[in-house]
Parts: structure tokens; C-alpha cells; sequence
């Protein structure tokens, strides 16, 4: 049973179609990445897959681990296991960033009937994972994503994938902001959160995130639909030819 | 009684509406209901005071016969029958106890329902080695237990019930009683100076910190009654106390008023630092049976370099009405002012402070945060005046309201009077609504929307609760989680 399977989803956003039939079927332990053209519909299906209000289903299915995605609220998905990395990490002033992560994993423990985490075992449960993406005991106290730099809220968003720990990641352009040694440690903590259960679903613009978070497969999104898959050497092509055939009409 | 079981079985049945509303069939020694001069003097001889305490009593009962009950504000509310409110009740508990042994267990289970801290309650049950929080109990009108008093009079530290000061130390009383909030200051503040039960007295002598925070829990617990607590803090010359006040109210189906009156004095190089944890109930959705809050509490700094800070968390009654306020006479003394307040369903807050700066070089500072959910109606109302000798005298104040969902309302009306030019006197005020992207990226971290909410509120709130004493901080975070539930979707 794969991972993820969506099948000729339709959604959309103030009655606009976004996304047209939409055909994806991702397996554990498996990187896809989703590239296309701005507008095409990349975040949106992030927002449709993690359940955000005002993004809504006209059609097709999502099948996670076998359940239906699409009955589940937003909150429900997280603790199931979908995680969102977002291409603008949201501020919440007042938050210190190790509450709002505690908080977080805690909600997640105890829906699979484990013990929350006090804050003493928190500290050293974070920083473990802290470490390796350079994230400072400093960082963690400060108020999440507020006056972060755009790398080091890519760092906070990586971070918490680790400390949740979910079943399928969707990255959308982490990469988006970021400098090249900015772009390297985040690819590696994403490159060490790979595993043969987890899958990976990585939205970017460009291909230059994909020499560092190699993909398994690779899809074009374009109009709301997947318009050609391939292997990793689609990126590339990709990045010679632009999205430029895929606007055209293709019918 | 059976009414009460009755009455206990249906709260229990309600639970999650209101985590805390409970009856206690506890029997009430009522005064007859109503109010005229007979029950004032019924009241004081109840417990026992001078004639000059009856005298001053009457003085403002008559008074207060004389005057009009205000309008000006902006929650409105129906008229009150005050001839339909007992005006006395207390635990019939015989002579007070010795020790907490002595003291009924029944009280002691309403304190474990309230959700005391552990360690209060380890206070309240003499455990040993228990931290040191001295609660002066009170339940209903009089106060029923006062522990740790030993320790405090080692110090020379007077805490006890305002009725016992007035037997005990009375020439302390006669001095400060009404020399901050006059019998004729208001018509509540004179209502509760001719009727007022029971509350707080604290004296802390010259140079002396109190060794402990002092904690007073408030609860309504008879039908019908009025609460008239009465609370006077005189911290002497470079002393300090830190005093916190909290409360939780049964589930009731007729308004209750409260109206206390809380006087704060420092001398020279005096620190009085006052909490409040308000939660009492707030009625059901549409207000029905909430509690009325018509509080007058100020401070007199009257020393050179003398300070008040108020810190107040206001969650709960149906209307809150409310100006915590100080009036700096001493040079250099300083005023603060730290508020939480949040409103939901149809609760109505109007409520700020008044900074009333007369000495050189006072200093005033204003943090205040308003949380509107519901169909809630907030307003801050806040008055700054800097009088002509106060040369140097500076005020900030920032106002903060955060509206959850579109049918509440938030309203901030400064009022700064400025008579001279020296002054400097700075202004802010924010309004923002909970943002649907923040409530969707908690949520997408596997956070339900009312961890979420408590969450972000909790945050905007941080300013004011780290203010608080610690162990304190740790329950108002909880309370302002509970105050929301059921805010948004
Ligand atoms: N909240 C929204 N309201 C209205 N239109 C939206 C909203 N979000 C996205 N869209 C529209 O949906 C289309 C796809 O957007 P998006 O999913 O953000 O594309 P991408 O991430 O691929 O750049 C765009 O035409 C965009 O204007
Ligand atoms: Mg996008």
C-alpha cells in the first residue's frame, strides 16, 4: 500500500479552479519533488493535502496509509503524520520557540497514547536535534519566526520536522531565500530525516535544491495537473528548457 | 440542605462548562435581607467593632443614600434591588480555629476544587517544609483561616482580616481606613464602606520585606450575597510586599454584585506589588448569572521613591468594571499598571487605570492587553494627568487588543491631562485580530484550535503574566486557555 494516493483531486480556492485533476502516488521511503511555474498550483495542493480552511476539495480522492485524508481536520493530519514545511513561516509573538515545539510534539505523543514530555526531558530531546541544524539554545528562546532571518526560520521549519517526526514531509520551496551555505544545512537535515518509511514530497521553483535533496522522482506541475514525471534527470532538463512548453495550451 | 446537594448535582452535570462552579452547603448565618441603618449596625456588631467604626459606617450610609448610581460607563446592566441582598453571611464554624486542623474539611475541599496550586495546598494542610505562601482564607464573608501569622510577627508583619485589625489595631485602621478611597468616593466604594464584611490587613513595618508572598482567596458562596470585601495595605518606610489576590465563583442563576474596596498606601521607599487572578463566573453564554465586578482599588504612593505595581488578569464575571489606580505624591514614586483582560461569550469589561502624577519626577508605565472573543464587548479607559508641580514627570502606556472571531468589540479611550510642559507623556495603542495563519500553522503542528488559541493569546499576553509571582504565572497561563474555550470555530 503506498504512502500517499491521490487520485484526479480537483480543488478550489473562492470558487477558482486551482487544481484539475491531480494524480500522485508517493511510497515510504520515497523523495518526489513537484516543480512548475509560479501560480501553478504548488502550494495549493500543500494547503489541500494539510487541510487548510478556504482550500476546498471539488473532486477526487487522498488515500494516507490507507484513510481517507480528506475526512481528517487540519490538527488531525499533523498528528497523523503530514507536516508541512511552509514557504512563509508564520510569527507568533510571546511564543518561545521550545514551548511552541513542546507544545507541538506533545499534541503528537499523546494522540499515539504516549506520555507528554516535561520541560526538563524536552530540553534534551530538542537539542539533540538542535544541533545538527544549527540551531542555538538562543534561537529556542526566542519568539517563533519573529525577527528570524529567512535562514534561520527555514532552520525552525526543518527542526520541527525532525521533532514531530511524520510520516510524510511536504517541503514548500524551503529553499526559497536562502544562500547557498544557508540552502547545505538544511539539506542535510532533510537528507538525515530520510528513511524507508517516511516519504518526502519537495516543491521548488528550481532545481538547484535537488542536487542536494536528490529525488527519487521527479513531476511538473502545470494548470492545477501533472503534466509529465520522470526520473531526477527531468530537473535538469527542466532547468535548460523552462516551464515555457507547459503554458502553452496543451490540448 | 437539599437545595444545595441539588444544586451541586447540576453544576456537576454543567462540569465542563464551568470548571469551577460548585455549592457548598456550608449553612449561612444570614443577616435578615435588605438594607437600611439596622443592618449596618447589625453588621458591626457582628463583629464586634468600636462605636467610631459604627459611627463611620452610618457616616457613609447616609451618604450614600444621597447619591445617584453612575451611568457614565459603557457596559450597562439592569437596575439592582439593594433592598433584596443579604448583607451578612458567614460559615457557622463557632469560634475561629486554632490551627488548619481545626478548620472544617469541607473548606478545605472547596480549595483542592478550586484548583489551589499543590503548594498552597500543602501550605493549607501544614505540610512540612511547604513553601512559603501565607493564605489568609476567606471564605464567604470572614475569613476562616490565617496561617503562617507566627512567622509574620516575627517580623513585626500584621496580616489578618480587616475585621480583626479593627478590634486589634485600631489606631493603624482609624489612620489609613479611607484616607485613599474616601466613604464618599463612589457610589460603590461608599455602598462598601457602610457595609463592607470582611477582607484584608496587611502593615509591613519600616524595613522590612515580607519573607513570602501573601495570597487571599476569594469566594462567593451564599446565595444572594454581596460581596463587600474591604483591603488595606500599608507598607511603612522602605519596606516591601508582594500581595495576591485570586477568585473563583458556584454556578449561580441571579446576578451577584460584588463591590470591594482595596486601599494601598507606601511610604518613603515602600514597595507594594499587587496581583489579582480574577476568574469568577462568568454567567452562561449569554451572561445570564455571571457576577457583577464593581471594584475601586488605589494606591496612595505617598513617599519619595515609593512604588505600586498593580498586575491584574481579569477573566472571568459578566461585567468587570474597574480602574486599579495610584496617585504619585511622593517625589520619584512610581505607578505601574500591567492588565490582562478577556472577555468571551457576552461578557463586558470596561476597565484601565488611572496615573495621577503630582510629585517631581514620577514615572508611570501602562501595559495593557485585551482579548475579545464572542459577542464580548471590551473597553480600556485610562486617565493620565500630570498635575503642575510634577516637573519631570513621565508616563508610556500601550494598549493592546487581540479580537477573535467579528462579533466583539474592543475600545480604547485615553484620557491625558497635562498641566505641565515638562512632562512626557507617550501613547500606543494596537488592534489585531488572531490570524487565521497563525491558528493553521499551530494546527498543522498537531495543536487542537484551543491550544492553538491559548496559545497565541498566551503570547500576546507574555508582557503582563511574567510580571506575575511565578508559581501564579504558571495558573493565569491556564486560565487564559480555559477563559477562551470555545472562541473560534
Ligand atoms: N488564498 C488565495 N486566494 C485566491 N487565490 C489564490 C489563493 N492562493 C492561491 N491562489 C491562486 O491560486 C493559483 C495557484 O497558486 P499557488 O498554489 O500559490 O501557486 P504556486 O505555489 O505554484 O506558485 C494562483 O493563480 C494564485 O493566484
Ligand atoms: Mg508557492
Amino acid at each position: 500500500m503506498a504512502l500517499l494516493e491521490i487520485k484526479n483531486l480537483h480543488a478550489t480556492v473562492d470558487d477558482k479552479p486551482i487544481l484539475n485533476g491531480l494524480d500522485l502516488t508517493i511510497g515510504g521511503g520515497e523523495v518526489h519533488a513537484i516543480m512548475g511555474p509560479n501560480g501553478s498550483g504548488k502550494s495549493t495542493l500543500s494547503y489541500v493535502l494539510s487541510g487548510r480552511d478556504g482550500y476546498e476539495v471539488t473532486g477526487g480522492e487522498v488515500l494516507f496509509d490507507g484513510k481517507n485524508l480528506l475526512e481528517m481536520e487540519a490538527d488531525e493530519r499533523a498528528r497523523e503524520g503530514v507536516f508541512l514545511a511552509f514557504q512563509y513561516p508564520v510569527e507568533i509573538p510571546g511564543v518561545t520557540s521550545i514551548t511552541f515545539l513542546r507544545t507541538a510534539v506533545n499534541a503528537v505523543r499523546q494522540h499515539h497514547g504516549e506520555s507528554p514530555f516535561d520541560a526538563m526531558d524536552f530540553v534534551k530531546y530538542i537539542r539533540e536535534k538542535a544541533a545538527g541544524l544549527n540551531v542555538s539554545d538562543d534561537m529556542l528562546k526566542r519568539a517563533v519566526n519573529t525577527g528570524f532571518s529567512g535562514g534561520e526560520k527555514k532552520r525552525m521549519e526543518i527542526l520541527q520536522m525532525a521533532a514531530l517526526d511524520p510520516k510524510l514531509a511536504i517541503l514548500d520551496e524551503t529553499d526559497s531565500g536562502l544562500d547557498i551555505d544557508a540552502l547545505k544545512v538544511v539539506a542535510e537535515g532533510v537528507n538525515a530525516m530520510r528513511s524507508d518509511e517516511r516519504g518526502l514530497l519537495v516543491i521548488t521553483h528550481y532545481q538547484r535544491l535537488l542536487d542536494y535533496i536528490v529525488p527519487d522522482h521527479v513531476h511538473v506541475l502545470a494548470k492545477g495537473r501533472i503534466v509529465k514525471s520522470g526520473g531526477k534527470e527531468l530537473a535538469h532538463e527542466l532547468e535548460e528548457s523552462g516551464y515555457a512548453e507547459f503554458l502553452e495550451d496543451a490540448a | 440542605m437539599a437545595a444545595d446537594a441539588e444544586a451541586l448535582e447540576q453544576v456537576r452535570t454543567i462540569g465542563e462548562q464551568y470548571k469551577y462552579g460548585f455549592v457548598t452547603d456550608i449553612e449561612a448565618d444570614f443577616a435578615p435581607k435588605g438594607l437600611n441603618e439596622d443592618i449596618v449596625r447589625f453588621i458591626s456588631k457582628k463583629k464586634e467593632e468600636p462605636e467610631w467604626m459604627l459611627e463611620w459606617r452610618l457616616k457613609a450610609y447616609r451618604h450614600w443614600l444621597t447619591m445617584e448610581e453612575p451611568k457614565w460607563q459603557k457596559p450597562q446592566y439592569p437596575e439592582i434591588d439593594f433592598q433584596d441582598s443579604y448583607y451578612y453571611a458567614a460559615p457557622k464554624t463557632g469560634d475561629k480555629p486554632k490551627s488548619l486542623d481545626e478548620v472544617d474539611p469541607q473548606l478545605l475541599e472547596v480549595y483542592e476544587k478550586l484548583g489551589i496550586p499543590l503548594r498552597e495546598q500543602e501550605v493549607l494542610a501544614g505540610v512540612e517544609g511547604a513553601p512559603a505562601v501565607a493564605v489568609d482564607a476567606v471564605f464567604d464573608s470572614v475569613s476562616v483561616a490565617t496561617t503562617y501569622k507566627a512567622k509574620l510577627e516575627e517580623q513585626g508583619i500584621i496580616f489578618c482580616s480587616i475585621s480583626e485589625a479593627v478590634r486589634e489595631h485600631p489606631e493603624l485602621v482609624k489612620q489609613y481606613l479611607g484616607s485613599v478611597v474616601p466613604y464618599s468616593d463612589n457610589y460603590y466604594a461608599t455602598l462598601n464602606s457602610a457595609v463592607f464584611t470582611d477582607g484584608s490587613f496587611v502593615y509591613i513595618p519600616k524595613g522590612k520585606r515580607c519573607p513570602m508572598e501573601l495570597s487571599t482567596y476569594f469566594r462567593i458562596n451564599a446565595e444572594n450575597t454581596g460581596q463587600f470585601e474591604r483591603t488595606l495595605i500599608i507598607a511603612d518606610e522602605g519596606s516591601y510586599v508582594s500581595y495576591l489576590e485570586g477568585c473563583t465563583a458556584p454556578q449561580r442563576d441571579e446576578n451577584q454584585l460584588h463591590a470591594a474596596v482595596v486601599e494601598l498606601v507606601t511610604l518613603d521607599d515602600a514597595e507594594i506589588k499587587y496581583s489579582t487572578v480574577q476568574n469568577w463566573y462568568p454567567g452562561d453564554e449569554d451572561g445570564k448569572g455571571g457576577i457583577y465586578n464593581f471594584v475601586t482599588k488605589r494606591a496612595a504612593c505617598r513617599g519619595k521613591n515609593s512604588k505600586v505595581s498593580w498586575t491584574q488578569v481579569e477573566t472571568g464575571s459578566a461585567i468587570t468594571w474597574k480602574y486599579p489606580s495610584c496617585i504619585l505624591q511622593g517625589d520619584n514614586s512610581v505607578g505601574e499598571f500591567y492588565s490582562v483582560a478577556i472577555t468571551n461569550n457576552a461578557q463586558l469589561a470596561d476597565t484601565g487605570t488611572k496615573m495621577i502624577h503630582i510629585g517631581k519626577n514620577t514615572r508611570s508605565r501602562i501595559i495593557s492587553k485585551g482579548i475579545s472573543a464572542g459577542k464580548a464587548d471590551q473597553t480600556y479607559r485610562g486617565l493620565v494627568r500630570i498635575q503642575r508641580g510634577a516637573n519631570g514627570a513621565r508616563n508610556y502606556t500601550q494598549c493592546d487588543s487581540l479580537l477573535i472571531g467579528d462579533k466583539c468589540g474592543a475600545h480604547t479611550i485615553p484620557y491625558i491631562e497635562s498641566q505641565n510642559p515638562s512632562a512626557q507623556v507617550e501613547h500606543e495603542a494596537t488592534t489585531s485580530r488572531i490570524g487565521e495563519d497563525q491558528l493553521f500553522y499551530c494546527r498543522q503542528r498537531g495543536m487542537d484550535e484551543e491550544e492553538a488559541v491559548a496559545l497565541i493569546v498566551n503570547g500576546f499576553c507574555k508582557e503582563v503574566l511574567q510580571t506575575l509571582p511565578m508559581e501564579f504565572a504558571v495558573e493565569a497561563q491556564k486560565l487564559v486557555g480555559i477563559s477562551l474555550e470555545g472562541s473560534v470555530g
